[in-house]
């Protein structure tokens, strides 16, 4: 996991590579709006949002699939707008890896080098070949054939064939979208490994908030072709700018209504019945429509202490933690995760029954809702 | 009924089909090739191997077909190929259909009619016409090979373009940003990539047009006015004018092994390249 809050120390480096204003256009259809953004060398970016939202179009940009309508994309410090695919220090894991069926798993991973020229010895090939495959812990497979490879060892069959020549970025489009959940963690762990040890700058596109919170330094969130906030997990977690940003990263309950008054830093949203105090995210402005938004972690659940009076409509066990549904007359449904020492401190509640929700004004945020 | 009796049941049809229409036929011909020709043409039971031996009176037709249908399917191949790319790969997928609606249309009309048409094409008030404006004189095409080889390459052009059509349109396209994303240019990436993958069409389209050529009798006999004659010419001849049915069918005999001879060479050929490649049906 990423335990440091800031971003990758960069002071006095310059960006592996920068978007400037790079905006792609289909037609009427924007898919990339004016994309600014410095990626670090090192560094492990995620570009998060949902389908459409343009992060692969980004990635593509990057990668030379894209040629950019307006702005321009730099690596290295050089504008490579027209530079082709085939020139760029780059290299890609497709989504769907995109390993070639007729070629051995030798083949595959040493396609890269046998495109350089001059071409690089026989006996050269099959020592990086022999290495990459130890890198990525498939070593013996050079002669097994793509298909008799599973999901899980094609993608690192993938991942070897992206690294062997060494890319200055490694791009990485939806890497484990076709992997099931407990392989996807750990290919999570050993990617953010792999990552670090070989010191290469990381581009990854994802969906999934998940794999982008575990894994990456920073992530880039997008909506719209846009960038809404780029900033380490932590800081999209806790400082959201908005409240598609704490909606998309982690799981948030929201309460609407206008911000009707202002106390240093915190803030009285008018809800249904009631008002609701949280902190003052950035750029909310009194008399606005807000959201309060509260995390289902920081609501306190007990039988009969002090806050809302709720209505318990489902119980989720998850593990560690339990996830309850609940129900409040004027606000409507949210969400309330207890975990294992709430449990012990409060017992469990079942469905049907009255119960209270707590939580602190420190721990709610009030957001801009765009 | 035991399931045993309703498979022999239900592969009866197709069994008599086959007996009636290639086993016997082919037992009648070896048969009659090891006969002798009657008086008035024909055929007289006996056993000689006189027909057999009398094969080099027709080695001109077994040359013209071995050099012509091979080079003929290369031709086809190198017309093909292109332009089965072009309309995979290259054209705007809105006008896909039409492009290929009009490669088949040809086949709407009869080959025989098609062939008229290219016997004034190449006939003297057609190209040789154009070329004698231009200067050109005396040029002849028509009964020539080069009109023979027009003729094949016209009519037999859809049935390669198809097979290497579905290759090509099959083909992940991610595989080529793949190879470039590698640092391949686009035509090593075409060469490593496109090419071998698209091979099982290519073999399929090879083996259609090939098999074809070798049976061919109408295109040699329009375009090539008798100068330029296959096998099929020779048998049609054998068979209909002169009436010798144990030569005709000595004739027959051995055009159907020359046929299974190269083309177990060339499904060998195919196998020993395709070893391993069991990843792409190539038949």
């Amino acid at each position: 996991m990423q335990s440091a809050d800031t971003p990758t120390s960069n002071a006095g480096r310059a960006p592996i590579a920068e978007f400037r204003a790079a905006t792609k256009q289909y037609g009427a259809v924007t898919a990339a709006d004016q994309i600014d953004l410095a990626i670090m060398p090192g560094e492990f970016l995620s570009f998060l949002g949902p389908s459409g939202c343009g992060k692969t179009t980004a990635l593509r940009m990057l990668a030379g699939f894209e040629v950019p309508s307006s702005g321009s994309v730099h690596l290295d410090g050089q504008q490579v707008n027209l530079v082709p695919p085939h020139k760029r220090p780059v290299n890609m894991v497709f989504q769907h890896y995109a390993l070639f069926p007729h070629m051995t798993v030798a083949d595959n991973i040493s396609y890269g080098l046998r495109q350089q020229r001059p071409k690089p010895a026989a006996a050269e090939i099959t020592r990086r070949v022999e290495e990459t495959l130890t890198t990525v812990r498939l070593p013996g497979f050079e002669q097994r054939r793509i298909w008799e490879m599973s999901g899980g060892q094609q993608q690192r069959v993938a991942l070897a064939r992206a690294l062997i020549n060494q890319p200055k970025i490694l791009l990485l489009d939806e890497p484990m979208a076709a992997l099931d959940r407990k392989l996807r963690r750990e290919m999570q762990i050993e990617l953010q490994s792999l990552q670090r040890a070989l010191g290469i700058t990381f581009v990854l596109v994802t969906h999934d908030q998940e794999e982008a919170l575990s894994m990456s330094d920073r992530i880039c969130i997008m909506r719209a072709g846009r960038i809404v906030q780029i900033g380490t997990p932590r800081q999209l977690y806790d400082a959201p700018l908005n409240r598609y940003v704490a909606d998309f990263v982690g799981k948030s309950n929201f309460f609407a209504g206008p911000l009707s008054q202002i106390d240093g830093p915190i803030g009285t949203v008018s809800l249904p019945g009631q008002s609701g105090q949280g902190r003052l995210g950035q750029g909310v402005q009194k008399g606005a429509n807000v959201s309060l938004s509260v995390r289902p972690e920081q609501i306190t659940l007990t039988h009969s202490g002090p806050g809302l009076e709720v209505l318990i409509k489902n119980r989720i066990f998850l593990g560690e933690h339990t996830e309850y549904l609940v129900n409040h007359g004027d606000l409507g449904d949210f969400l309330i995760l207890v975990s294992r020492q709430g449990e012990a401190l409060e017992g469990t509640f079942e469905p049907g029954e009255p119960a209270r929700a707590h939580w602190k004004p420190e721990a709610a945020l009030i957001l801009n809702n765009d | 009924m035991s399931p045993k009796l309703i498979n022999r049941l239900l592969l009866a049809p197709a069994g008599l089909w086959l007996l009636t229409m290639l086993v016997l036929p082919i037992v009648v011909v070896v048969v009659f090739s090891f006969g002798e020709r009657a008086q008035a043409g024909g055929y007289v039971p006996a056993f000689t191997l006189e027909q057999y031996l009398n094969l080099p009176a027709r080695w001109k037709a077994f040359q013209n077909t071995l050099t012509l249908a091979p080079v003929g399917t290369l031709i086809v191949l190198l017309i093909a190929y292109p332009l089965a790319y072009y309309l995979a790969i290259k054209a705007n997928p809105k006008w896909r259909t039409l492009l290929l609606i009009l490669v088949i249309v040809p086949f709407w009309t009869s080959i025989l009619i098609r062939s008229y048409a290219w016997i004034f094409i190449l006939g003297g008030r057609g190209i040789p016409a154009i070329l004698e404006f231009f200067g050109l004189e005396g040029i002849r095409l028509i009964n020539t090979p080069f009109a023979v080889l027009a003729g094949i390459v016209y009519g037999y052009l859809p049935l390669m373009v198809f097979p290497i059509y579905v290759s090509l349109e099959r083909l992940d396209k991610r595989l080529l940003e793949a190879s470039a994303d590698l640092g391949s240019p686009p035509w090593r990436s075409f060469l490593q990539i496109t090419l071998p993958l698209s091979l099982p069409g290519v073999a399929t389209g090879c083996m259609l047009v090939f098999i074809l050529l070798m049976g061919e009798f109408l295109i040699p006999a329009m375009l090539g006015g008798g100068k330029v004659f296959f096998v099929g010419n020779a048998l049609v001849d054998l068979f209909l004018q002169s009436r010798n049915w144990p030569f005709g069918s000595a004739v027959a005999v051995a055009l159907v092994l020359v046929m299974l001879v190269s083309v177990t060479i060339y499904m060998r050929a195919i196998k020993r390249w395709g070893n391993g490649r069991d990843d792409v049906s190539l038949m």
